[in-house]
This record gives structure tokens, C-alpha cells and sequence, in this order.
């Protein structure tokens, strides 16, 4: 229940460009592709926790809600991070 | 005292530190196991893309990006429609529920659709989950084995929410939803957002990467 309205259109316009900005990122900026998906997985992790802050209203749920809710999080992180290095050392 | 009320009346009460209704926490700890579901998919395919990188094409030089970013687009619009929709019984405005839910299954339906095409003009050129011929230079069956399974579990995730909004609409149309009772359109709204930003991860790692 969100006592605060967010403002569900301006959400949806960051949502738009910066999904603009990944495609024009990913096809015209020419970076090295280490940088490349650096920016990318910036803008995507941006974009998710807009949508779980203001959508699905977690930036106005009780403390302990956020908590269950960003508990599988460090193992989706870990597990990443144990699969990369696993595979380029 | 009836007997059901007798049991109910001496069963345990809900826990209620937390403040959060149990259909709602049921809700967000399923779309957990969704998550350690997609984290799996998704740590599977960074194992096999950096063992095999050959395999992989450039990004759009098989898979039609345009008209991916096109589907993109129209999912964030529908997870819009939904917070509307959700905003609107909130008020209690049973017109503009209605409005919004039917909206969130058109682009939901039409981005199923629009999938499922991109999915035939694909296979036309060759790119079939075990495909190794359909590259400039060959390629290798695990590109098409890996984006099959990861874009056809988001889609039938959408599917499935496409069907459970239609659900959602008909007990709508029926006046089910009020002002002080529209959990159902709450967890309705968590899981297609939830769908959405899945999305979201997954055009960025398998058509922009």
C-alpha cells in the first residue's frame, strides 16, 4: 500500500530511454566489449530496480518485506561472480 | 459455534510484525524462487557463452533487435497499465480497473504474439534451437539452444500472466475488486512486473551483449 503516489509515467519514461540507451549504446558507441557490458548491465540493473521500486511498490513496503525480498540477491550475485572468474582464471 | 469456526477460531493468529498481508508475502516469496529459477538459466548461459564464445553471433546479426527493442517498448508499457489498473481499484474506480486491465492483456497478448512471430521468421533463416548453420561464419548449436530456452521461459511466463489478467478482468467485470478488497490485483500486478523485469535482464544479456 504506497501512502506516496509515485509518479508512474515519469518511471515509465526513464524506463524508455534507457532501454534507447542500451540499443544506441550496444550499436553505435563502438566501445571495448568489457566496457561495453559494464554499461549494459549498469543500465539493466537500473532499469529492474526502478521497476521493483516503484512498481511493484517496494521502495514503500515495511523494512522487513524489502529484506525477503533482496535475500536471494547476493546468491544470484555470488553465483555470477563464481561462474566468471571460474571460467577466465 | 460451528465446528470449522471452533478450529479456526483457536488456529494460530498470522505473524504480524512483518505488516504485510499473507497474499502479498505469499506472492513476493514465489517470485524469489523466480528469481533463483532465472538466476540459474542465466548463470548457465555466462558458463557456456565464455566456454564457447565461437558459438555466439555479433548482437543483430542474427536475432532482429529492432523489433525486439519494439517488444521491449510494449512491455513496459503494459507494466504501466498495470500499476494504473492497480492505482484505479485503489480509488476505487471500477471503470478504470477494467480499462487498464484490458490494455495490460492487449500488449501482454501482443507481445506474446509478436514473440511467436519473431520465433517463425527465425526458424525461416535457419536459427533453430540446435541449429549450427545460419551465421556468416557457422556457428554452433549452443546460441540457439540457450536463447530458445531463455526467451521461451520468459515467454510462457507471460503467457501465463496473460491468462491469470483475463482471470484477473473477468472477477473485475463481475465487481469483485473494491476499494478495501483488491489483493488480487495487487499480487496480479507484483508477478507481471516481476515478468517485466526479467525482461528487462534478459534483452540486455541475450540480444545487446
Amino acid at each position: 500500500m504506497a501512502n506516496k503516489k509515485p509518479n508512474y509515467y515519469l518511471v515509465w519514461l526513464y524506463l524508455l530511454v534507457l532501454t534507447i540507451a542500451e540499443v544506441g549504446v550496444a550499436f553505435l558507441s563502438g566501445l571495448p566489449f568489457e566496457v561495453l557490458v559494464f554499461i549494459l548491465l549498469s543500465l539493466a540493473i537500473w532499469k529492474a530496480a526502478l521497476v521493483a521500486m516503484y512498481y511493484m511498490h517496494l521502495r514503500f513496503e515495511p523494512p522487513r518485506l524489502v529484506i525477503i525480498a533482496l535475500a536471494p540477491l547476493p546468491l544470484a550475485v555470488l553465483i555470477t561472480i563464481v561462474v566468471v572468474t571460474m571460467e577466465v582464471f | 459455534m460451528s465446528e470449522a469456526a471452533a478450529i479456526h477460531a483457536h488456529a494460530p493468529r498470522p505473524m504480524e510484525g512483518i505488516r504485510v498481508y499473507n497474499v502479498k508475502l505469499g506472492m513476493w516469496v514465489f517470485l524469489l524462487s523466480e528469481v533463483m529459477f532465472f538466476s540459474g538459466l542465466i548463470g548457465a548461459y555466462i558458463i557456456l557463452r565464455f566456454a564457447n564464445p565461437e558459438q555466439w553471433a555479433a548482437p543483430g546479426e542474427v536475432l532482429n533487435v529492432t523489433l525486439t527493442a519494439f517488444n521491449t517498448f510494449m512491455l513496459i508499457c503494459s507494466s504501466v497499465t498495470m500499476v494504473k489498473a492497480f492505482a484505479a481499484i485503489e480509488h476505487g474506480d471500477q471503470a478504470g480497473l477494467k480499462r487498464w486491465l484490458l490494455a495490460t492483456i492487449v500488449l501482454g497478448a501482443a507481445f506474446v504474439g509478436i514473440q511467436v512471430f519473431e520465433y517463425i521468421k527465425l526458424a525461416e533463416h535457419g536459427f533453430v534451437p540446435m541449429a549450427s548453420q545460419y551465421a556468416a561464419d557457422g556457428g554452433g548449436p549452443l546460441y540457439g539452444s540457450t536463447f530458445y530456452t531463455m526467451t521461451g521461459f520468459h515467454g510462457a511466463h507471460v503467457t501465463i500472466g496473460v491468462l491469470c489478467l483475463i482471470f484477473t478482468l473477468v472477477k473485475a467485470l463481475r465487481g469483485h475488486y473494491t476499494e478495501e478488497y483488491y489483493s488480487g490485483v495487487e499480487i496480479m500486478g507484483l508477478y507481471w512486473h516481476f515478468v517485466d523485469l526479467v525482461w528487462i535482464i534478459l534483452f540486455t544479456i541475450v540480444y545487446l551483449i
